[in-house]
């Protein structure tokens, strides 16, 4: 795919993100609107997937998984423009009754959705586990995760961190969206995160890192490290990536981690955001 | 029924024989353990097969998560922890990845309750069937003795979903038959009676049992039934019992709230109030002792079982 495609399609998320927030006047637009470069990437262009014939064992494919599960309205609107299921089903996100849960889970039997997270920390050990079953398996795909940076604080991280190296699982590429900002504030401010490249070098990983909002170093870097698995070592990405991003309003500040847009400050969003697939 | 003692025991290498049957059986049972091997009699497994053993080290909330994991493509895998760090070290990653996501995850935990004996409270949990059985989708299975143990092992891989299964360090009289098939949610009716019911579990059933002959001498025909699996409690059998007898004691090595007796409480307050005593610990933490000298402190043991039948059948007349 083109970057061109993946940029106008990032773009639609990007709409699709805030009109969900809007619609039910919950959920987590700041960093769901920042990651959503990356995520469009993997699902698109740069991961092995068959939504046609999902299966939970993920056999034979790549597998993703969201670690920081409050970015859901992303997740849920790339799995429906790659076709996991109806896009139609944005417009139920947090509603009563739907698959579209405000954190991810498969109990409502959303296709794409493997296991639940929200409680943060904890999909990295998720992801090592199905990275270990691949390789018990004989199946050569990889395993991919997406964690936030104050993520980073949940002393599991690095029960995890400190596990893949030691036991060779190469096979999985670890992802951090790192924007810089929490719920109270910046990490600098909350809980200095200090140097994660030489913290997860120093446990054993290989690590990268890219400009998360750049389409073009997101697919030349996630294309790099794909080569580069299975030679020993996880890998982990740093992607620097800024929350609220594509909407001016929302951007450098913590303000719209987990805070709904009115009216008005939606339509204001929107107008920035050019609709290129089609809204739900 | 006769109970016949075949041997001394260690409900944990009941666990550990049973690992190794279910893995022999099905190439796609897996272990996990937080550097608890040998006091999980886990090495069995590990040794014959090591490329499905995972040596975590000392962290727990990552090997439950890990098992969820790899629980998605199909495997069956077993976690090896004390209980104490199978339940309430790691809630929130069983909470969320094994319940609610409703993955394929045994819960193997060893060293509960008081029989842990000299290491005290810190690692003698008596909290944990009241955490365990408070999740949706999980089962909560206790078994009584070494066979037992073992056979509960090998159902457990048997079945689809999240399972609990509570056994503990001492060896303690092995007495149920060799093999007999172990079926989750059936309670086991040990001896038929009439004047009252107890209710059991893992290490108390045996001191149950040995509360038997005791009330007999004292006229007094108790039924005794295993509930080894606390959830899915088998209502039926404990109502069909109760109609019978019209009075109940339950014995286990845990909290009286949230165990056993709790859920015995709630099946009779809902279906069929009758009087009812519970030999339980009375919300206090454990301590460092001998097995047998913290069952007699605790008030767990044979005498404390005759004691509670006696007052409750008081109670019915």
């Amino acid at each position: 795919m083109t970057i061109n495609e993946l940029e106008r399609i990032a773009t639609q998320v990007r709409r699709d993100i805030i009109r969900m927030v809007h619609g039910c006047q919950s959920g987590h637009p700041g960093g769901s609107l920042g990651a959503t470069d990356v995520v469009t990437a993997l699902y698109f262009d740069q991961m092995d997937i068959d939504p046609a014939h999902y299966r939970m064992d993920g056999e034979g494919e790549d597998m993703f998984f969201l670690s920081n599960g409050h970015i859901s309205p992303m997740l849920y609107s790339i799995m429906a423009r790659r076709g996991y299921f109806p896009v139609s089903e944005l417009a139920t996100f947090r509603r009563l009754g739907t698959r579209l849960q405000g954190h991810p889970t498969p109990m409502e039997g959303l296709p794409g959705i493997r296991i639940a997270s929200g409680s943060l920390g904890q999909g990295l050990s998720v992801a090592v586990g199905a990275a270990q079953a691949k390789k018990l398996n004989g199946d050569q795909h990889l395993v991919f995760v997406l964690m936030g940076d104050g993520e980073q604080e949940e002393g599991q991280i690095w029960e995890a961190a400190m596990y893949a190296p030691a036991k060779g699982v190469d096979n999985l590429i670890a992802i951090i969206d790192y924007n810089k900002k929490q719920i109270d504030g910046s990490t600098d401010d909350v809980m200095n995160l200090g140097d994660l490249r030489a913290k997860y070098e120093a446990f054993g990983w290989n690590v990268l890192e890219l400009s998360g909002n750049n389409m073009q170093a997101v697919v030349n870097t996630l294309k790099f490290a794909r080569e580069n698995a299975f030679q020993g070592k996880p890998q982990l990405i740093l992607a620097h990536t800024e929350m609220g991003m594509g909407v001016d309003f929302m951007m450098g500040t913590h303000k719209w981690h987990g805070s709904a847009p009115n009216d008005e400050q939606a339509a204001n969003a929107l107008s920035q955001l050019t609709e290129t697939l089609g809204d739900y | 029924m006769e109970f016949t003692i075949q041997n001394q025991k260690d409900t944990r290498s009941g666990f550990g024989e049973g690992l190794l049957e279910a893995g022999r059986r099905n190439p796609k049972v897996v272990a996990f353990c937080a550097d608890l091997t040998g006091s999980l009699k886990m090495g069995d497994f590990a040794k014959e097969f090591p490329n499905r053993f995972f040596q975590t080290g000392i962290a727990e909330a990552n090997m439950i998560d890990m098992a969820a994991g790899m629980a998605l493509s199909g495997f069956v895998p077993f976690t090896g922890t004390f209980a104490a760090f199978s339940t309430g070290r790691v809630y929130d990653q069983i909470r969320q990845c094994v319940a609610y996501s409703n993955k394929n995850v045994k819960i193997a935990a060893s060293h509960a309750g008081v029989t842990l004996g000299e290491d005290g409270a810190t690692h003698q949990i008596l909290e944990d069937i009241a955490l365990m059985k408070a999740l949706p989708n999980m089962t909560v299975v206790v078994p009584c003795d070494f066979n037992q143990t073992k056979a509960a092992t090998i159902a457990a891989a048997e079945y689809d979903g999240p399972v609990y299964l509570r056994f503990g360090r001492p060896k303690v009289p092995n007495f149920t038959p060799v093999d007999e098939k172990f079926e989750i949610g059936k309670a086991q009716l040990l001896q038929e009676g009439a004047d009252v019911t107890i209710f059991a579990c893992g290490h108390l059933v045996w001191k149950a049992v040995e509360a038997l002959p005791i009330l007999k001498e004292m006229g007094i025909n108790a039924e005794l039934i295993n509930i080894h699996t606390i959830k899915p409690l088998d209502v039926e059998a404990v109502l069909k019992s109760v109609k019978k007898t019209r009075c109940v004691v339950t014995a286990e090595e845990h909290q009286r709230y949230g165990g056993l007796g709790d859920s015995i409480a709630q099946v009779l307050a809902l279906n069929d109030p009758c009087p009812m005593e519970m030999v339980a610990v009375d919300d206090v933490f454990g301590q460092s002792g001998t097995p047998d000298e913290l069952l007699k402190f605790f008030h767990l043991d044979t005498p404390d079982i005759v004691e509670a039948v006696k007052k409750v059948v008081a109670r019915k007349q």
